[in-house]
């Protein structure tokens, strides 16, 4: 499991669309078969009944826990941090997948400044992570976005160490 | 001769479908009321088959208090309680420095009924400035003071007291991420507050239509914004904006006809556009590619303010409502952050909100000369609301690390916290002035 985790990063840190160099010696035998599909990113899970492989879905999803679902941005500020390219390309993998998969992308800010100023703020980060995910070939039917501004904080708190939380876009499935 | 005159007591009680709220509103004064007139309320005596349930006298002096500009004289340096004027010994009352002395009593007429008697003296020469009578009943006591109060203040001031209108709030209790939301309305005194929205997904941005009959905000319910309009009279909600993207920040125009409102539509470009009730045609007013949001209708409906960072940060700008193709014009230029403006009654100031030294305080700003006065001094002020009267404004603070509402007056000299009984308090919307009473 592991492996297949460090694989799919692998695959990720060397670009999302690329086609990832695979090291077969190191391969079990399950994980190859998957890959074979990840070529057809169109195919739904149903298409491949009784197999024990992981669909390229579900390798991307894996892939997910590892990075996460929030992407946090600086004060005022909705471009993206090249930190999280990882984070992005990993979603663009998911959602490349399967043209039915869904999600919305929650743009949120911390505290400071008017709410509905926020709301702007809010949407306008989470436009920021749509586009990056439609560079990377993410249908824009695939994502909406929804902005909360400030009213829905991840932690409490009026600091710096809270600000820092709540500036983000949560990636929701 | 007749010694009172009569009111009519015309009281509006606003049916609600909705559910009374535990948070009440506490008052405390943080600032100022140094210059503010001292008066004394006596408490009301009563004659006949029943007491009044209402210290009636005692929220007449809150609502004057509250005003900031009276500093009503504490009971207990009370020598005596006169109830009417011949009771009155106006030297004692020079003594306790008194500047004018209201006295009154609910005589009791049939079961249930009551006539509110009241006379208002100046002690320094000890001229009757008002005797007035209001027919009430139990449920109509606490309108009846605070109609008191506003005959009172209007009386002295010269311009309309706001005890009897009405404020809506958002109420936020319970712990991050499980938090639900109340809008609710009370009395500008926070009492009788009724919850007419309550929700796990916030709400924001209450508005009142400029008839007090209605109030547009914004719900996020289903993991959506939206804009609503919930009738106060009837209960009845309607939703009126659900498009893709924002749905924010809607303000009626001055005839009730339209809203402003902030969309995002498609392509996430977030402008302001005009809504016509009626016809739902909608019209777009901003075309930055900035945020461009807050909308604030000019007193006669031509203009409207808002907020962009068009400029690099956010800024008030105004455009025309005919002719929204000219570019807006920037109507602040203090300090780096200027947004969500208000327009004051009159249509001669602006509030906003104010960032400088790293705090956001609320300030107003001459229209025509363009000079900004910060009027307040928290860490996090937002959320400025005129009173109707022009008066006064409510916002939103923090104390002791919880959002409290706050009163100031426009020119900042007094300010008082009103604090929650429990959870947050913050986006404040004051309503208009009920509709003008016969007399």
């Amino acid at each position: 499991m592991r492996k297949i985790l460090i694989m799919a990063l692998a695959a990720l840190v060397l670009g999302g669309c690329k086609t990832p160099p695979i090291n077969k010696a190191d391969t079990p035998a399950e994980t190859q078969s998957s890959d074979s599909n990840s070529n057809n990113n169109a195919a739904p899970m149903s298409n491949m009944p009784n197999t024990q492989a992981m669909s390229a879905e579900q390798m991307a999803h894996q892939a997910l826990d590892k990075v996460g679902f929030v992407i946090y941005f600086d004060y005022d500020k909705s471009d993206i941090k090249s930190e999280y390219n990882t984070v992005i390309a990993a979603h663009a993998k998911y959602l490349s997948s399967s043209n039915n998969l869904k999600v919305r992308l929650e743009g949120n800010t911390d505290e400071r400044g008017s709410r509905e100023y926020n709301i702007g703020l809010g949407e306008r980060r989470a436009q920021a992570v749509r586009r990056a995910l439609m560079l990377l070939g993410v249908n824009e039917n695939q994502i909406t976005t929804l902005s909360y501004g400030e009213e829905r904080p991840a932690v409490e708190g009026h600091d710096e160490a809270a600000y820092t939380k709540n500036r983000r876009v949560e990636i929701s499935y | 001769m007749q010694r009172f005159i009569s009111l009519c007591a015309g009281v509006m009680l606003g049916v609600f479908s909705t559910f009374a709220a535990h948070a009440e509103l506490v008052i405390e004064i943080t600032r100022g009321l140094n210059d503010a007139v001292p008066i004394a309320v006596v408490p009301f005596g009563s004659s006949g088959n029943s007491k009044p349930a209402l210290d009636i006298a005692e929220v007449v002096s809150n609502d004057l208090s509250r005003s900031g500009r009276f500093a009503p004289l504490d009971r207990r340096d009370m020598i005596e309680q006169p109830t009417s004027g011949e009771q009155i010994q106006f030297a004692d009352w020079r003594l306790l420095k008194s500047n004018y002395i209201l006295v009154g009593k609910a005589v009791s007429t049939s079961a249930d009924h009551y006539d509110v008697q009241f006379e208002l003296f100046n002690v320094l020469n000890a001229q009757r400035l008002l005797g007035l009578h209001i027919a009430a009943t139990t449920a109509t006591l606490r309108i009846t003071a605070h109609r008191i109060a506003d005959i009172v203040f209007e009386q002295l001031t010269g311009i309309p007291g706001v005890a009897s209108t009405r404020i809506a709030y958002v109420n936020v209790e319970g712990v991050v991420p499980n938090q639900t939301y109340k809008l609710t309305v009370s009395d500008a005194d926070g009492a009788n507050p009724i919850v007419i929205a309550n929700s796990n997904d916030p709400i924001m941005s209450p508005a009142w239509s400029p008839d007090g009959l209605s109030l547009a905000y914004v719900s996020f319910v289903n993991k959506a914004a939206a804009i609503y309009v919930k009738f106060l009279q009837t209960g009845e909600t309607r939703k009126v904006s659900a498009r893709s993207g924002i749905n924010g920040a809607p303000a009626w125009s001055p005839d009730g006809k339209q809203l402003a409102l902030t969309l995002s539509r498609k392509d996430g470009d977030v402008d302001v556009y005009t809504l016509e009730l009626a016809t739902q045609v909608l019209t777009r007013m901003t075309y930055d590619p900035s945020i461009d949001t807050e909308p604030a209708w000019s007193a006669d409906g031509s203009k409207i303010y808002f907020t962009s960072d068009r400029s690099g940060n956010a800024q008030i700008y105004e455009t025309n409502v005919r002719d929204s193709n000219h570019a807006p014009r920037r109507v602040t230029f203090d300090g780096n952050y200027n947004a969500r403006p208000r327009v004051s009654p009159d249509g001669k100031q602006l509030a906003l909100v104010h960032q400088e030294g790293g705090n956001f305080n609320i300030a107003t700003l001459d229209v025509k000369t363009g000079s900004l006065q910060v009027i307040t001094k928290g860490r996090q002020d937002e959320s400025p609301s005129y009173a109707p009267n022009g008066a006064q404004l409510i916002f939103s603070t923090q104390s002791r690390g919880h959002g409290v509402l706050a009163l100031v007056s426009a020119d900042g000299r007094s300010q008082q916290n009103l604090g929650a009984t429990s959870g947050d308090v913050r986006e404040a919307a004051w309503g208009p002035l009920p509709p003008k009473q016969k007399q």
